[in-house]
């Protein structure tokens, strides 16, 4: 009979903090820029420069730690990881292993069984390393250290989980978490929330754990899921066959769905970690706590709550929008501008999220402001453009983020109140389309809506559909 | 002497430093660090349980920077020394995957 | 005012002679850059001579302090810097291959201090490759001599540094002090050598050996010049986490010839054996002369003195395998050609690049901080710097000064020295545990031995306390100047 095997995962995840400057010195963390122009001597391990350490970074740690029910080391250091790579500039990593400044911690998440509680062994700060681009007339690779000391946390979970949808499941309240907090975008594709898979197989009812593999460059929920099915199958074939499973780290091809060793000789994987000697230690006080604390927003399940006392939409639509920060935030503020909330919901629900679809944008990405959706919620609300004019207005607006009032004034997309020329209109559509009256009269109520469109036509869309309808029964 | 560095070691530790010896050099080097690891021993005469390693003589702690970014396009400062250069990157060997 | 004369001012009586008009920058500057051209053929004090740079620099102080706008001390000055720290647009070779290239684009903050006083940068002085041996033998660019006798070394590190300053090819220098690297050549070539407690100067600019134990400090013909200096150099650097936030730097305040009742111990360990015995009699000599004076003189023992050599190679030679990464033909300085692949690479560069010393220590290094090694050997090492630390805690209850020689034995013969590694790491014995302890220590000229090679006496403080180190250490050169 085929013995039965459960996977054991655990995730290390590394997270790019929304700091202004990098961990270490004050060159920009912004995206972009031609190859090395956010560098200095201090990211570019020039002999002689220094790290100093961005308070900023310490603070969004902490905040995620406690978040994360962690316990903080009140006395934490800055190790140095040794390796050799070209995107690593001074060949070591500043990092903590001996003691990272959060422990200890845990995170609940929902599972097909109920709550369960996925451990997190430590939280540590790091520097990202820069980016190797490989050119293919050279044959040669080549570095741009623009992200060399971009600050990181690396979060290491305990091996908790057993399928593809718990470590979902648990990178997606990760995700809500940090960027509720406001430490992170946490963007996959971008790189800016990033998994390692740590994965054994063992037969049910085992006590101890297979021997585990690492494997690296997971960008996507999908690629995570394919990556953990495929290395939980080899695993398993590797056992029945015989064979062990071997310690080491891989790299997952997401196209050719497999993944290879990246072992090489010149690998040693012995880090060689030693404190920083040009880093000073770091004390976290109680008021520091208390200050970060004092700080922690309203997480998802709180807003849950409050918005159903406070508004009313339905839940789906809570669901939808607390999943984001981002687009919670945008609610909240066009809300706060006088907009109904049902409304703003509308928008976000329908056309927010077709035109994110479509773009294959997340909810992070939105780009419009709560003031102008608000004043174009108020332009519907008054009737100055119709529904019509409102949905393409939007689309710019999600686009380009433009003044949707100051927008419909230049274009004159605003509808025409003139009760006579609209009157007038109408009365030269009935003259000229006898045919559709006479349906109308005959009982066809459809031929009005045919009337109604000939009506927007001539008035170039301006008008309200609805007044137009009226004014037509009226003279018809 | 109490520490018998073989090549195995050797080799080891080259590939950890970057560092590549000649057969003379491997052998001196063999020599030296087993004598430096014997007087290094010496350390162990001393009871040190109870004492925590020390690696800051001060108790100099908590220095930041506030998170204001100071530095402005410097590339060509950093570039500055490069020995191969090519669209304001570093030129390199192939990398393992090269990407 | 005539040229010879010129060079045997010491830098504040030539910032006094500028400032009252009897001579200019540019005319010290000058005469510096003929010694330079008549002397440096023969003892290669310098790597990099910054030649016309630095006259039309001197040019540019004189007429700011012409303006009235440099008053200080070292206003006009020259001075040379040791080459492991960085000066921009000026090579930077740390005494390497490895770096034969390198120009960086900016200056150690040092170097700034000093030039924001308005000394003038002469140029960058050889040393020991990567500041690592005691003898300056080990750089790529040749060995340096010994001005009080070329067949003899000048010591090291910073052998460059110490050897201009005695041949009259600066007026003072600075040195780096990792085990003793700025004190034991400056008593070798027979001039002033400070390394100040660790955090006192900032490290930014710095090219790191070992990083808990580099400071900067300078090297001057007399103590005046030496409080004078550190008192330009000592700075609270934003830019180096380690750097210290002190209000004492007013050093010169402490030029005062008075002893009286100053508590100085001798460690017996300090005179025992391997001490050469007319260094012993010198430093005793030395002693007495103080006790003379009224200071309270008695020999203690310290402990833990031979623990201290096995302590430091273990930190020093780990935190150097790291620092040394970043040396890897990529970003700057020497790359290896026609490697096959990337790790072929990494390893040509760094094995043609770094010298044997250099390579031994990082070799070291990294074997001591390998898995299965780190908690034997370098935690082990952390352990015994704590316990050393508080041998010194316990002295500093007691006395206000340690006194003792700074190298067991005059300047050796020049190739004598580095075939035996052991033996040499010995001769760091009385300067090292300065450095685990973060300790201040000067090295102050006292006598000579029968072959006219001179000898150092070393002054040991408690943390902060450069001042009790600067008096003393004053008092007992103007004693002996006057002979009493």
């Amino acid at each position: 009979m085929a013995r039965e095997y459960e996977t054991v995962i655990g995730l290390e995840v590394h997270v790019e903090l929304a700091t202004q400057t990098k961990i270490f010195c004050g060159c920009s963390t912004a995206f972009g820029g031609r190859p090395n122009s956010h560098t200095c001597p201090v990211c570019t391990g020039m002999p002689g420069s220094l790290p100093v350490l961005n308070k900023k970074v310490l603070e969004h740690a902490v905040a995620v730690g406690l978040a994360t029910n962690c316990d903080i080391t009140r006395y934490c250091k800055f190790d140095r990881k040794n390796y050799f790579y070209p995107d690593n500039p001074q060949n070591y990593q500043i990092s903590q292993l001996y003691l990272p400044v959060c422990r200890n911690g845990y995170v609940e998440i929902e599972t097909e069984e109920g709550i369960k509680k996925v451990g997190i062994h430590e939280i540590h700060m790091e520097e990202d390393a820069g980016k190797l681009i490989h050119d293919e007339w050279e044959d040669c690779s080549l570095v741009d250290y623009n992200r060399s000391g971009v600050p990181l946390i690396e979060i290491v979970s305990e091996p908790d989980m057993r399928s593809a949808q718990e470590v979902i499941a648990y990178l997606e309240k990760l995700r809500l978490i940090i960027q509720y907090l406001g430490a992170s975008d946490c963007k996959l594709q971008e790189g800016s929330m990033r998994a390692d898979v740590n994965l054994s197989v063992r037969e049910v009812g085992a006590k101890e754990f297979g021997t585990r593999t690492e494997m690296k460059n997971l960008n996507s929920f999908r690629s995570i899921a394919r990556a953990i099915e495929g290395e939980k199958n080899r695993q398993i074939d590797l056992l029945e066959s015989g064979e062990a499973v071997i310690q080491e780290t891989r790299r997952w091809d997401d196209a050719k769905e497999t993944s290879y060793a990246m072992r090489s000789k010149e690998d040693a994987q012995d880090y060689r970690y030693f404190p920083d000697p040009d880093l000073v230690p770091v004390s976290i006080s109680e008021e520091f706590l208390e200050e970060i604390r004092s700080r922690q927003p309203e997480f998802r399940t709180e807003k849950m709550k409050r918005y159903k006392e406070e508004f009313d939409i339905p839940d789906y639509d809570i669901d939808i929008i607390t999943g984001s920060k981002h687009m919670a935030d945008i609610f909240e503020e066009t809300v706060a501008l006088g907009a109904q909330p049902k409304k703003v919901s509308n928008w976000l629900m329908v056309e927010t999220l077709r035109l994110l679809k479509e773009k294959e944008l997340d909810p992070e990405d939105i780009r419009f402001s709560p003031e102008h959706l608000a004043k174009l919620i108020a332009l519907t609300e008054s009737k100055a453009v119709n529904s019509t004019v409102a949905k393409e207005v939007f689309e710019v607006m999600f686009e380009e983020d433009i003044d949707p009032e100051s927008y419909v004034e230049e274009k004159g997309l605003k509808t025409v109140n003139d009760e006579g020329a609209l009157r007038r209109t109408v009365e030269e559509v009935i003259a000229a389309n006898p045919q559709s009256v006479e349906d109308y009269h005959n009982g066809k109520e459809k031929a009005i809506g045919f009337l109604v469109g000939q009506t927007m036509k001539a008035m170039k869309g301006k008008a309200d559909p609805a007044g137009v309808n009226r004014l037509l029964k009226e003279l018809l | 002497m109490a520490n018998f560095i073989d090549d195995r070691t050797i080799e080891y530790v080259g590939i950890l430093a970057k560092l590549e010896l000649s057969d003379e050099e491997r052998e001196a080097a063999k020599k030296d660090m087993g004598r430096m690891l014997d007087y290094i021993d010496k350390l162990n005469e001393l009871d040190t349980s109870g004492v925590e390693p020390m690696s800051h003589v001060f108790p100099v702690q908590n220095v930041f920077r506030e998170d204001v970014v100071t530095n402005g396009d410097e590339s060509e400062k950093t570039l500055g020394n490069a020995p191969e250069e090519k669209d304001n990157m570093f030129v390199v060997p192939r990398t393992f995957e090269g990407n | 005012m005539d040229k010879s004369e010129l060079l045997h001012l010491s830098a504040v009586e030539l910032n006094r002679a500028i400032r009252e008009g009897k001579t200019t920058a540019v005319e010290a500057m000058e005469a510096v850059l003929e010694q330079i051209e008549k002397k440096d053929g023969q003892y290669n004090c310098y790597v990099t001579v910054a030649g016309d740079t630095a006259l039309a620099k001197a040019a540019e102080v004189q007429k700011k302090i012409e303006a009235g706008e440099l008053t200080g001390p070292l206003a006009g000055v020259p001075v040379a810097v040791k080459d492991n720290m960085c000066t921009e647009g000026l090579l930077t070779t740390c005494s390497s291959k490895i770096l034969e290239n390198f120009v960086p684009a900016f200056s150690a903050e040092a170097v700034l201090q000093l030039e924001r006083a308005g000394a003038v940068v002469i140029g960058k002085t050889n040393m020991d490759e990567f500041a690592m041996g005691s003898t300056t033998e080990t750089s790529a660019y040749g060995v340096t001599r010994n001005p009080r006798n070329p067949e003899h070394v000048p010591g090291g590190s910073s052998g460059g540094s110490a050897a201009a300053v005695a041949a009259e090819e600066c007026f003072f220098a600075l040195g780096s002090d990792t085990g003793g690297s700025i004190r034991q050549p400056a008593s070798y070539c027979g001039v002033v050598g400070m390394k100040p407690t660790y955090g006192t100067v900032s490290r930014y600019g710095l090219v790191a050996y070992g990083s808990s134990l580099d400071q900067i400090g300078p090297l001057t013909k007399t103590v005046e010049d030496c409080a004078a200096v550190l008192e330009t150099i000592a700075s609270h650097d934003k830019k180096d986490s380690t750097s210290v936030e002190r209000a004492d730097t007013d050093f010169t305040s402490a030029l005062v010839k008075d002893v009286k009742g100053m508590r100085i111990g001798i460690p017996r360990d300090y005179l025992g054996e391997g001490l050469d015995s007319e260094v012993r009699d010198a430093v005793l000599a030395a002693a007495e002369l103080l006790q003379a004076n009224g200071a309270v003189v008695e020999e203690f023992d310290l402990s833990l003195v031979e623990y201290a050599i096995p302590t430091y190679y273990t930190i020093a030679a780990a935190e150097a395998s790291s620092n040394l990464e970043r040396f890897d033909g990529i970003k700057y300085g020497y790359r290896a050609k026609d490697a096959a692949g990337l790790h072929q690479m990494y390893k040509r560069t760094r094995s043609q690049g770094f010298g044997p010393e250099v390579k031994r220590r990082i070799m070291l290094g990294s074997f001591v901080l390998s898995s299965g090694y780190y908690d034997a050997y370098y935690l082990k090492a952390l352990r015994v710097k704590a316990m050393i630390k508080k041998a010194f805690d316990d002295a500093f209850a007691k006395y206000d000064c340690i006194l003792g020689p700074v190298a067991p034995t005059t300047a050796p013969e020049l190739g004598r020295s580095l075939a035996d590694p052991i033996k040499m790491y010995l001769g760091d014995i009385y300067t090292i545990s300065v450095n685990l302890a973060g300790l201040p220590g000067i090295s102050v000229p006292c006598g000579a031995d029968s072959r006219g090679l001179p000898i150092g006496l070393q002054l040991i403080g408690d943390c902060f306390n450069e001042k009790k180190l600067i008096q003393t250490a004053y008092t007992y050169e103007q004693c002996a100047k006057e002979g009493n």
